[in-house]
């Protein structure tokens, strides 16, 4: 299962660069934005300045005996007066003459509407903002125009302008922040849900093939819905093929027993040496088959009820009692002594079906690999929790396969020549998990193999 | 022809010494050299030139500190009228290293103009500065300065109306005895007047009384002082009061009353033009000169009222270095107010 996923891309690192990179677009649009908007709001409040300093200029002139006066009030001037200090620079003129202030003022054309007009331009080598305006004055028999520039540079202007810059770029930067905290804050929250899918998936035991039940977010439901089918369509095959295989072991073992008996028959009458040395090996051959298809059997019937076990309440002891007087004569039949130590019942909520066929299969295996005029000792105890322990004095485990032997169809090597399909220690250990518990297996320091099945 | 050529480059350098002698008539011109100054070794570059309109009595105790700090400089100290130094400067604005005038006015123009440059690392509050290029360095009130003898057993006039009354009540007394500013040459009497009459109408009273009573008209504060001092004349208007003060410590003649209604108090001020030709020097200079107006260092024999005094506010009450000094200085608005005053005052 540890087969390696095609990685392609993070839908997080995606998520996040597309939000951050939007969050950047924006900050400096807003900065472009309201940085124009306030350069628009300085020059605005330069040209109405220089303006009411022209208007006050202008208002000031007037015609006496065909010569023109000007006598500007002072706060023409003063309220062109900035923190910056900015020059200021003006000229008046009378129709084309220069009547007073900058001769070299570069003066734009004013119609003859004589409207204000603001615009920039260069004098002296430094930037100015310059206001214009012209006004007729009457006179008896004299008509003269004029025009009047007063021209400011715009250091404060530009000082207004850096502290607006450094104050909005300082917003944009904490608005690009914000927006970062806020796009991983947005991404996790987005990648939540498919995180607890799959957690949960992961945590499923190995037997557990049933739908995704929890609410999934919409734009997971066909992936879940999916998953759930591909599910469904694996357990379904699962049964079928368990189902398949206990019908198979079912149908073998009647015919087997069947052919088991008339070959017994058959050995009382045949006279002749060799013929009765061939039917006992059919006869141990058959044994050995019927018995693989009784684990099957067993095998599928445990998977069946480890998924739905029934349990109820039973003592651990009588059980093993019972199952011990039973294969007493097997024993005997071998000289092995078959000893039971027991200290006080044990009582425990289980499937007894499910616990009789597993430490069935504990001893029948003690019994099959140990020698003959030996003794297994079965012991059951309470403390720390039910436990089964089953020793012999057999070779034991092959300690280089000793994790892998409760696999299905799994046998040591020892095992050769032993009747046996390889089913036995899996039936145990899944009854044990089934149940909560566990089997472990080791070997004695004085020889023999020591199973313990605790529940 | 060749002799004709000869005699020409013979006779140049007299004609240039003969046109700047007719141009340049000083009121007084001195060279001041520190102790480490030899006549022998005379490293260019270790002497620059002030332009003025202050008495060298004033400005000599100043240098001669400076050149205690830096005794190979040598600084040569040229005085002349506000009027004046406007006109020689803006005929040669590369020949002069500093520029210090009691004429606001002007010097805002020059430096409205162009022709300053900034001194970026000078240490002065807010109004004594206008964009870093002119600093104030001095805050002077004008005043009225009176011979005690003609007001022997008369209270003194605190304001200008008072002076007005004193003025209307004994014209046989002050008639020919008055004095002020001819401020059709004096730059410094010219700012004083138009800030006066911004203030207030009663100016404009005071100057057709004196009109009337006949008023001298000096071009510089020093000799109205002087005439005041030996009798000559009795009441001086709008005199500048540093140089009263200096005059009527020395002697019981002479009071100096600063006009109770409304102070008009100019700063003087000093630049160094862009074209200067030493500008660090002159740099230096300006920051020891503030660093001693503004107190920060010993005014032991210092005679100029210093920028900023123990105890006063934030700001004087001084004329406010702005773009409103170039307002008097139009050509059209300055006909317009000579012409009232000659027709107040001259009649």
């Amino acid at each position: 299962m540890d087969e390696q996923v095609k990685v392609s891309g993070s839908l997080r690192h995606r998520l996040a660069v597309s939000l951050i990179g939007g969050a950047a677009v924006l900050s400096v649009v807003l900065y472009g934005v309201v940085r124009a908007y306030a350069a628009q709001i300085a020059q605005q409040g330069q040209d109405s300045i220089l303006a009411a300093s022209v208007t006050s200029i202008l208002d000031a002139a007037v015609l006496r005996e065909g010569r023109v006066e000007v006598d500007f009030p002072y706060a023409s001037f003063s309220m062109l007066t900035t923190p910056a200090d900015d020059r200021v620079f003006y000229a008046i003129y009378r129709d084309e003459t220069l009547l007073s202030g900058y001769k070299d003022l570069p003066l734009p054309s004013v119609g003859e509407g004589g409207g204000q007009q603001s615009h920039s331009d260069v004098y002296v080598g430094v930037p100015v903002r310059m206001s214009t305006a012209s006004r007729t004055l009457l006179g008896t028999n004299v008509k003269t125009r004029i025009t009047v520039s007063v021209a400011q540079t715009q250091d404060a202007l530009s000082d207004t302008l850096n502290g607006i810059s450094r104050n909005v770029a300082s917003v944009g930067v904490g608005f690009f922040v914000l927006v970062v905290l806020l796009s991983f804050w947005a991404t996790s929250i987005t990648i939540a849900p498919l995180k607890r899918l799959t957690s949960s998936v992961t945590r499923r035991g190995p037997q557990d093939l049933s739908p995704v039940a929890k609410p999934v977010p919409t734009e997971m439901a066909p992936l879940v819905a999916s998953l759930n089918r591909l599910m469904a369509r694996l357990n379904q095959s699962l049964t079928q093929s368990e189902d398949f295989i206990a019908e198979a072991a079912h149908r073998v073992r009647t015919p087997l027993a069947t052919v088991r008996s008339h070959a017994e028959t058959t050995l009382q009458r045949v006279e002749q040496d060799e013929n009765r040395q061939a039917l006992r090996a059919m006869i141990r051959a058959i044994d050995e088959s019927s018995r693989a298809a009784g684990q099957l059997l067993d095998h599928a019937m445990i998977s069946f009820r480890a998924d739905q076990l029934e349990r109820q309440e039973l003592d651990l002891v009588e059980l093993v009692q019972e199952l011990v007087l039973r294969l007493t004569p097997v024993a005997e039949l071998k000289d092995i002594d078959l000893s039971l130590q027991i200290d006080g019942p044990v009582p425990l909520l289980g499937d007894p079906i499910l616990l009789q066929n597993a430490i069935r299969n504990l001893i029948d295996n003690a019994l099959k690999y140990s020698p003959s005029e030996s003794v297994i000792a079965v012991c059951v105890r309470r403390d720390p929790g039910a436990t089964v322990e089953v020793r012999d004095q057999g070779p034991g485990f092959p300690e280089d396969e000793i994790d892998d032997l409760a696999l299905r169809f799994s046998r040591g090597h020892n095992a050769e020549g032993t009747i046996g399909s390889g089913l036995g220690l899996t039936i145990a250990q899944d009854v044990a998990v089934a149940h909560g518990g566990s089997l472990t297996l080791s070997n004695l320091q004085e020889g023999g193999a020591c199973v313990i099945f605790s529940v | 022809m060749r002799y004709l050529f000869c005699l020409i480059l013979w006779l140049w350098p007299f004609a240039l010494v003969a046109q700047d002698s007719s141009a340049l008539v000083w009121e007084d011109q001195q060279l001041f050299h520190g102790a480490g100054y030899d006549p022998d070794a005379v490293e260019p570059g270790q002497q620059f030139r002030i332009l003025s309109s202050t008495d060298t009595s004033f400005f000599a105790p100043i240098i001669a500190s400076y050149l205690l700090d830096h005794p190979r400089t040598s600084v040569e100290y040229l005085v002349a009228g506000t009027a004046e130094i406007d006109r020689i400067f803006r005929d040669s604005p590369g020949g002069f290293d500093l520029v210090i005038s009691s004429a606001m006015d002007l010097q805002f123009k020059l430096t409205n103009d162009g022709y300053a440059q900034p001194i970026s690392d000078l240490s002065t509050p807010e109004w004594a500065q206008w964009r870093h290029s002119l600093f104030a360095f001095t805050v002077e009130p004008a005043a009225i300065v009176i011979n005690r003898a003609a007001f022997a057993g008369q209270a003194l006039p605190q304001t200008r109306q008072e002076l007005i009354e004193a003025l209307r009540a004994r014209p046989a007394v002050f008639r020919n005895r008055l004095g002020t500013y001819d401020i059709r040459q004096s730059g410094l009497g010219y700012l004083f007047a138009t800030q006066d009459a911004r203030a207030s109408e009663t100016y404009w009273r005071l100057m057709e009384v004196m009109g009337n009573l006949d008023t001298r008209l000096y071009c510089c504060s020093g000799e109205m002082i002087d005439d005041l001092a030996s009798g000559e004349i009795a009441v001086a208007y709008n005199v500048l009061g540093s140089y009263a003060t200096a005059r009527a410590e020395s002697g019981e003649t002479l009071a100096v009353v600063l006009p109770a209604d409304f102070p008009t108090t100019m700063m003087r001020t000093g630049f160094v033009p862009r074209q200067a030709a030493q500008p660090d020097l002159a740099k230096a200079f300006m920051r020891h000169l503030l660093n001693l107006q503004s107190g920060r260092g010993a005014r032991d024999g210092l005679v100029l009222p210093p920028l900023i005094s123990a105890g006063a506010g934030p700001q004087p009450p001084t004329i406010s270095l702005g773009p409103a000094l170039m307002s008097y200085l139009d050509r059209l608005k300055r006909e317009t107010f000579l012409q009232e005053w000659v027709s107040a005052v001259i009649q």
